[in-house]
């Protein structure tokens, strides 16, 4: 147990953990309600869970989705793909055309996702082959596509706001019969278990990371760091169409100017909050999805204190700051002295060297 | 005596989590002397100067200078002080002037006057006696010559004592006797110099004392005259030194020219080794690549290996045709290859002693196979133990390893693959004594078990003690090739120099 707790105070998810723990314990304070999950009849008629603490985790889905792919190709670019959420809304485009074409049934959904999918990876090639082969900082690279994308969603949906009319839709953005979890939370818990499997039964992880930390000697030991930097990019881009076909059953309609807007500055910043390097390198996957959780119940929690939608954004930043100055290397650094200092005596001492 | 001290330590400690690093050490430095800091890697050479410079702070123990007490809490405070270190890697601006690097940082000026200060660099240099001008771009001028401007800079700033930590280690003959000249320049004008290297000649070159550690314990200070290698080896190492002569009687008759032909090339050429040149290996036989730093011998493995990409050639492994166009082609083919930059090319830094040792095979197993933690677990332990890998655990990132152990780490990971061709290129650079014979005495052990080695190492005696045959070179072309009987030191030297001498 000591060892446990010995061993997060050193983790780079010591500042999430805090953060969190701040969050719940300033919550539990001002009002404890705030943490009421009830069971309430919704207007289909369905026993669904309701409260704060459901509006957080249905809400971050998207930007939980987005921040994991972002983090691998932080870690593998050594830098950010700010494209996501143009990418994001030429991806729910697709899927609300395609939808819009034909009867909608459960095999067209997946067909509609598969194609939108299908679209994204190939502007995730895009990027990657900018980053990758002509090695352009990825945050230039990706500007392309996030100056370009949202009209190229306009020009997919001719202009307008499609919508997308269809009972199977509103499932998937809210909840279906008989589970009482909203059912953008049963796709982060899909697309995590994919993701370990896939970190699992793959060497992803240490492709990316060796990359990232030194590609020139992972060339030397036979990595081929282009096809390591594509894949990550490529994988974002599944994530983008993930979160874009969420973010459209929501709501049922496409908004190309307005879906996802600026969810490419809170992915990085749950990236940063989770302690990851924005250099590239080491990551920590569960760092990026706290990181994400952390914004989303930072602004469920500004709501439910009433601040006006218009001023949330100002308050966000000021505790954001917080929680990346805590996170800093000096803080950390006289976090360590202090740690010593209270310890007094130097550590275990081996004998060994 | 007592008032030429210009520096004292007593009774150093320093603790970091898991290792003792330093241990009661005393060290006393006088001025106008040029003291060796000696030991094997590990030893805490590198953690006294770091705790004298203020890097870290010490857990006990005080320092005096000129015999006040002080306590030193930053490098800056260090600097200001009068303490200078120059390290191993330049850590000047090669894009600016070498007039700008010389005063950049200093603080005192607000407004800074470029003339004078071009004018006060080239007083300076032609003091030291330093080739080159204050305008030119530091990038510009050879390594060596950048590390003077680094002491020059140093000395400027009214340093009392100098410390250069591994100067020489990336510098040629000709660069190390400048670098010499201009420390016994510094000398006679009174400066203590700390001087860290790991070769043995230039200690008795240039050194008045020796400070010996081990293991983070201080084991003596003696003069140099008092002190022969031997014994000075013996000290570091803590042991007697049969291991080290029974490696120098190992006969030289190792030709292992009726064995079968491992490797072959015929026209091999990259862009970096721009001659082409044929080169064959032998089953269980340990070859060279020699010649002064420069003349191709590093690019010419490269190539080997398919590091460069080879822009021509024939490549036959045990008789058939491959192509080797890049690292992992030659993986396929059994070839490991030691990169000469173990930084750059050789350790990938935040990841674990674990993760470094299995790369390479992890990635001959493929991207969908990875191994089990346990499995790794296990390569990693069996290494740790064959090479005597010092290393608090597995999951210790492997940059927080001293230089010896990370380049048996990487040794490690070749190992692991079970290579029937290894290459190293300088495994031996940098690294402390007892580790240089570990590597020779496990290249010729390999070379038993019928893996064939190139062994590149600056040294020569080091390659004359391993190797059988030796490929020369001068100015990337391939000038001479050596084997038996022919393989002398002065022999080496005549075919690197170019001159024809029957019998030397």
């Amino acid at each position: 147990m000591i060892n446990g707790i010995k061993k997060i105070a050193r983790s780079q998810l010591l500042v999430p953990i805090i953060a969190l723990l701040a969050l719940i314990i300033f919550n539990l304070f001002r009002d404890i309600n705030f943490f009421t999950i009830s069971l309430i009849t919704n207007n289909e008629g369905n026993q669904v869970l309701s409260g704060n603490i459901i509006s957080i985790l249905t809400g971050a889905s998207e930007l939980a989705i987005l921040a994991i792919g972002m983090t691998l190709v932080t870690a593998a670019a050594r830098g950010q793909d700010i494209s996501v959420g143009a990418a994001a809304a030429i991806a729910g485009s697709v899927f609300v055309n395609i939808l819009r074409s034909t009867q909608i049934t459960p095999g067209v959904i997946i067909g509609a996702f598969v194609a939108c999918c299908l679209v994204a990876i190939l502007f995730g090639m895009f990027n990657g082959t900018l980053v990758a082969i002509f090695k352009i900082q990825p945050m230039i690279a990706s500007l392309i596509l996030f100056t370009s994308g949202r009209s190229v969603a306009y020009w997919i949906n001719g202009g307008a706001s499609p919508t997308v009319e269809s009972p199977l839709i509103s499932h998937l953005g809210s909840f279906i019969p008989g589970i009482p979890i909203p059912t953008p939370v049963l796709v982060v818990i899909v697309f995590c278990i994919i993701v370990a499997l896939i970190l699992r039964f793959t060497n992803l992880g240490l492709y990316t990371q060796s990359v990232g930390i030194n590609e020139r000697s992972a060339r030397l030991n036979g990595i081929n760091s282009v096809w390591i930097k594509m894949l990550t990019f490529m994988f974002l881009g599944v994530c983008c169409a993930i979160a874009g076909v969420i973010a459209v059953s929501r709501i049922g309609l496409i908004n190309h100017e307005t879906i996802l807007l600026d969810i490419e500055m809170d992915a990085i910043l749950a990236v940063a909050i989770g302690g990851n390097s924005l250099g590239g390198g080491k990551f920590s996957l569960i760092g990026s999805l706290m990181g994400a959780y952390i914004i989303q119940a930072l602004t469920i929690t500004l709501y439910a204190m009433q601040v006006p939608s218009t001023d949330v954004k100002a308050y966000k930043a000021i505790v954001i700051i917080a929680i990346v100055v805590l996170g800093s290397p000096i803080v950390k650094r006289y976090a360590a002295q202090l740690r010593d200092k209270l310890a007094k005596k130097p550590m275990k001492v081996t004998e060994n060297y | 005596m007592k008032n030429d001290i210009v520096l004292s330590m007593r009774g150093i400690c320093k603790a970091f989590p898991g290792v003792r690093a330093l241990q009661n050490v005393d060290f006393t430095l006088c001025k106008g002397e040029i003291h060796a800091l000696m030991g094997e890697n590990g030893a805490g050479k590198s953690t006294l100067i770091k705790v004298l410079t203020g890097v870290h702070p010490k857990d006990s123990g005080q320092i005096s200078l000129a015999g006040e007490e002080v306590s030193i809490k930053s490098p800056s405070e260090a600097q200001s002080l009068g303490i200078s270190t120059v390290y191993q890697e330049i850590t000047l601006c090669p894009n600016l002037s070498v007039a700008e690097n010389m005063f950049i940082g200093r603080g005192n000026y607000r407004l800074v006057k470029w003339r004078t200060i071009e004018k006060k660099t080239t007083e300076i240099l032609s003091k030291l006696n330093i080739p080159a001008r204050a305008a030119q771009q530091l990038g510009s001028c050879s390594l060596a010559v950048q590390q003077m401007v680094a002491v020059a800079r140093a000395v400027d700033m009214d340093c009392k004592v100098l410390i250069l930590d591994e100067p020489t280690s990336s510098l040629d003959e000709h660069e190390v006797e400048m670098l010499f000249a201009l420390m016994r320049d510094l000398k006679s004008r009174g400066v203590g110099i700390i001087f860290i290297t790991h070769f043995l000649e230039q200690v008795y070159e240039v050194c008045d004392k020796i400070t010996v550690l081990r293991n983070g314990e201080f084991i003596g200070e003696y003069e140099i005259k008092d002190l022969p290698r031997i014994q000075l080896i013996s000290k570091m190492m803590g042991k007697e030194l049969d291991d080290i002569s029974a490696l120098e009687k190992k006969d030289t008759e190792r030709v292992k020219d009726a064995e079968p032909v491992v490797y072959e090339a015929e026209g091999l050429s990259s862009s970096y080794a721009p001659h082409t040149f044929n080169f064959e290996v032998h089953k269980g036989e340990v070859n060279g690549f020699t010649g002064l730093l420069g003349s191709g011998r590093s690019e010419s493995v490269r190539a080997i290996f398919g590091a460069d990409k080879p822009s021509t050639g024939m490549i036959k492994i045990n008789g058939k045709k491959v192509k080797i166009a890049k690292p992992r082609d030659a993986m396929k083919h059994g070839i490991g290859y030691l990169p000469e930059d173990r930084k750059e090319d050789g350790i990938v830094a935040d990841l674990s002693v674990r993760e470094n040792i299995i790369l390479a095979l992890q990635v001959m197993q493929g991207f969908f196979k990875p191994f089990s933690k346990a499995e790794a677990e296990a390569f990693a332990d069996e290494y740790i133990k064959l090479l005597g890998i010092k290393t608090a655990s597995t999951d210790t990132p492997i940059s927080s390893l001293s230089g010896g152990n990370q380049q048996k780490v990487i040794l490690a990971r070749w190992l692991l693959t079970n290579p029937q061709y290894l290459i190293l290129d300088e495994p031996t650079r940098g690294i402390d004594v007892g580790t240089k014979v570990e590597i020779q005495k496990l290249v010729l052990k390999l070379a038993e078990e019928g893996v064939s080695v190139t062994f590149i190492s600056s040294e020569i005696e080091e390659m004359l003690r391993t190797c059988s045959r030796l490929i020369v070179m001068r100015d990337r072309k391939i000038v001479g090739e050596l084997k038996g009987e022919e393989m002398t030191q002065a022999k080496i030297m005549h075919t690197i120099a170019g001159e024809v001498k029957s019998n030397d």
